[in-house]
């Protein structure tokens, strides 16, 4: 039986487990923290059709404890030596483990607003993030406890940390646009008599149904899209938010006051990635995402043989994007195990 | 407002500021607009904090505006600035320090680009030594004035006479900070705290005694911009923009604004005048306008100095409400004596709030 090491116990770690335990594989699953499930952990509900997390959770754990894999929790990989045909892991807690490949699966960190200083993240009480958001929209939270009253208005920025040259990131973060377009949605219903703006530069709404949901968005829910990024944020004396931007569609400046500002935040390779493309001693992209070895056939291989690229190490990715791209992660490695 | 997040700013932020041995470079306007205020960086960093500080009378304007307005080349004002560079060589300094904001941002921009584009520095030091015969060094260290005085701000105050408090309330005087365009905004690492929350100004009106006020047009322009003053169809633009900050920072009742710049200062304090005079409207407190300072002017009153001494009555919005709030001992009645103390005669124009 072939040993394969997994690190990062995120959906893409977990769904590679569990795919390689079908293949007849010994799987251990390295995870950083007590709890499997990554980013999951603190989102609300999915796009584009507002699936809870709670039920892609259930089934994937349900779905894992019928796996025989192991799983090491609070735990780092130290070092990862190749010799011969093997891989030598070093963990942390002075445990060694000897792996026939590797999966490196270290997901993705949220780029932090506090790098765009003109919005005020974390200095003005109420701008917060999509994903601070999205922590108040759980069950067991609140989300009026960012608020005083019901608020007037409510704007939401596209693209923060994303397609920005200021904040080093070229990129696209790809499932921002749609993200914004849900939690506007979710607004929406929580407070129907808010007036909801999203600024943006262009809306990708690139997967299935994401269209149909921006549409919904605009004619069903009277959200307002303005093209044109946010130049600054201000706090006013009642806490208010005075917000300034350029509607380029109709070439005017624009001044507006919020009651919250919700900024779209992107997402980056992260400190656990580099870590990995470090210890595994994989290229990374200029981007700091790992480089796959091509675009199409091989978007699972680094540049080292015997260890594999899953999810959103590689690339921004959806949790549907993440599924299936753990999943040919998976068949690529049982199909190179196989033939060594 | 939270204040930890803006610490946090201002720690990602701290630059260099040299120690001592400065070449200073004066600014070609402030002189005019608030003359007294050169001078008293001078007085306090030789008499208050013995710093060595040393002018060259031969050097010249930086020629920044005439950049920014389109009429001097990038090649001309870089060796204009290569042969400030030569005068300080030639003296024997490394560290530059700039009174003006423009300037400064200048000074930054050309250091920047012969960084980036070694094969222009060559160029301009080809320039400077067929045009002049002379040759430099790159100053090991630019700090603008206001970097120096915030760096000594805890020296300044070991020395204070008054405070920015409110000598009848106790409380500490609200004070609005407005930083140049081009301290921070193009080199954000070239300022103390960055673009978007500076401490410069911050760290000393905290340091003396005095209360920031942040309002939703602190960032704003203060009307000076290059093409809003040098083409007089655009003047509009230039009171309208000074306009709006003081329609923000009203509701907050500022005792005092603080400038790190030529031109804000100048702006912010002539307007009031000129909204006066158009729409009868004052912001400041009793019908008065707001007392705009320059750092120096604030450092100065600070230590004790003569209002009128650091030319305070140049200003055309009154300074008075700030000093009796401050309790500064000033005889109003040689705000107009030359230094005999011959009175040389009052302003036609009054100025805002006199009445």
């Amino acid at each position: 039986m072939k040993h394969v090491v997994i690190i990062g116990g995120g959906i893409a770690g977990i769904e590679t487990a569990c795919e390689l335990t079908d293949a007849g594989h010994w799987v251990t699953v390295i995870e950083k923290e007590s709890k499997l499930g990554g980013k999951l952990n603190n989102w609300s509900y999915l796009f584009p059709d507002f699936t809870p997390v709670e039920a892609i959770k259930e089934t994937l754990h349900e779905k894992s404890d019928k796996k025989d894999f192991t799983i090491l929790r609070e735990t780092v990989v130290l070092s990862v030596q190749r010799s011969s045909n093997k891989f030598a892991i070093r963990a942390s807690g002075n445990q060694d483990l000897e792996a026939d490949a590797v999966v490196i699966a270290t997901g993705y960190e949220l780029f932090d607003a506090r790098r765009k200083e003109e919005y005020g993240y974390k200095i003005y009480d109420h701008v917060i993030t999509s994903a601070d958001l999205e922590n108040l929209l759980l069950p067991e939270n609140d989300v009026n406890s960012v608020l005083k009253d019901t608020p007037k208005r409510i704007a939401f920025v596209h693209c923060v940390g994303s397609r920005d040259e200021k904040s080093g990131n070229h990129y696209c973060s790809k499932v921002c646009c749609i993200t914004g377009v849900k939690q506007a949605i979710e607004l929406k219903k929580r407070f129907p008599e808010t007036d909801i703006y999203c600024f943006y530069m262009d809306l990708r709404m690139y997967g299935k149904h994401f269209e149909e949901l921006y549409r919904e968005a605009q004619e069903k829910y009277n959200i307002q899209f303005i093209r044109g990024r946010l130049s600054e944020a201000s706090e006013k004396m009642d806490k208010s938010l005075q917000i300034k931007a350029e509607d380029t569609l109709s070439g005017r400046p624009l001044k507006m006051n919020v009651d919250l500002l919700v900024l779209l935040v992107g997402m980056e390779a992260g400190r656990g990635t580099a870590s990995a493309a470090t210890t595994c001693s994989v290229d990374c992209e200029q981007s700091g995402f790992l480089k796959t070895a091509d675009s199409f056939l091989k978007s699972n291989v680094s540049n080292q043989e015997g260890i594999f690229l899953a999810g959103s190490c590689t690339a921004p990715m959806s949790v549907n994007d993440t599924i299936l791209h753990a999943r040919s992660a998976a068949t690529e490695v049982n199909n190179w195990l196989k033939a060594n | 407002m939270k204040l930890e997040g803006k610490k946090q700013v201002w720690k990602d932020y701290q630059k260099e500021i040299a120690d001592d041995h400065y070449f200073y470079v004066r600014s070609c306007i402030r002189q005019n607009f608030f003359p007294g205020s050169e001078q008293t960086f001078l007085k306090i960093l030789r008499t208050e904090l013995n710093k060595d500080i040393y002018e060259n009378p031969h050097h010249t304007t930086c020629s920044g505006i005439g950049y920014h307005s389109d009429v001097v080349p990038f090649e001309t004002i870089q060796t204009v600035v290569a042969r400030q560079f030569a005068l300080m060589t030639e003296a024997g300094y490394k560290n530059l320090a700039v009174s003006c904001i423009t300037s400064f941002g200048i000074y930054n921009e050309i250091i920047e680009t012969w960084k980036e584009f070694p094969a222009e520095l060559e160029k301009i030091r080809g320039f400077l030594k067929k045009a002049t015969g002379r040759e430099f060094e790159i100053p090991e260290n630019v700090a603008h004035a206001s970097d120096i005085v915030y760096k000594f701000r805890e020296d300044i105050l070991q020395k204070a006479k008054y405070k920015l408090v409110n000598k009848n309330t106790g409380q500490p005087l609200k004070i609005v900070e407005h930083i140049g365009c081009h301290y921070s905004k193009m080199f954000p690492s070239k300022g103390v705290g960055g673009a978007e929350f500076p401490h410069v100004l911050v760290g000393m009106i905290e340091s003396w005694g005095g209360e920031v006020i942040d309002y939703p047009e602190r960032r704003h322009c203060c009307g000076f911009g290059f093409r809003q003053y040098l083409v007089m169809s655009n003047r509009g633009y230039s009171v309208s923009n000074s306009r709006k900050k003081f329609e923000s920072m009203e509701p907050y009742k500022p005792d005092a604004i603080l400038c790190n710049c030529p031109g804000c200062p100048m702006f912010l304090d002539r307007w009031q005048y000129v909204i006066e005079e158009m729409e009868g409207k004052t912001y400041g407190q009793n019908g008065q306008g707001i007392p705009v300072l320059t750092y120096e002017e604030m450092a100065g009153l600070v230590l004790g100095y003569n209002p009128w001494d650091m030319g305070m009555q140049m200003h055309q919005t009154n300074v008075e409400p700030l000093l009796d709030k401050m309790g500064i001992d000033y005889n109003p009645e040689l705000k107009y004596a030359d230094k005999a103390g011959k009175i040389i005669g009052t302003p036609a124009m009054i100025g805002c709030g006199c009445e």
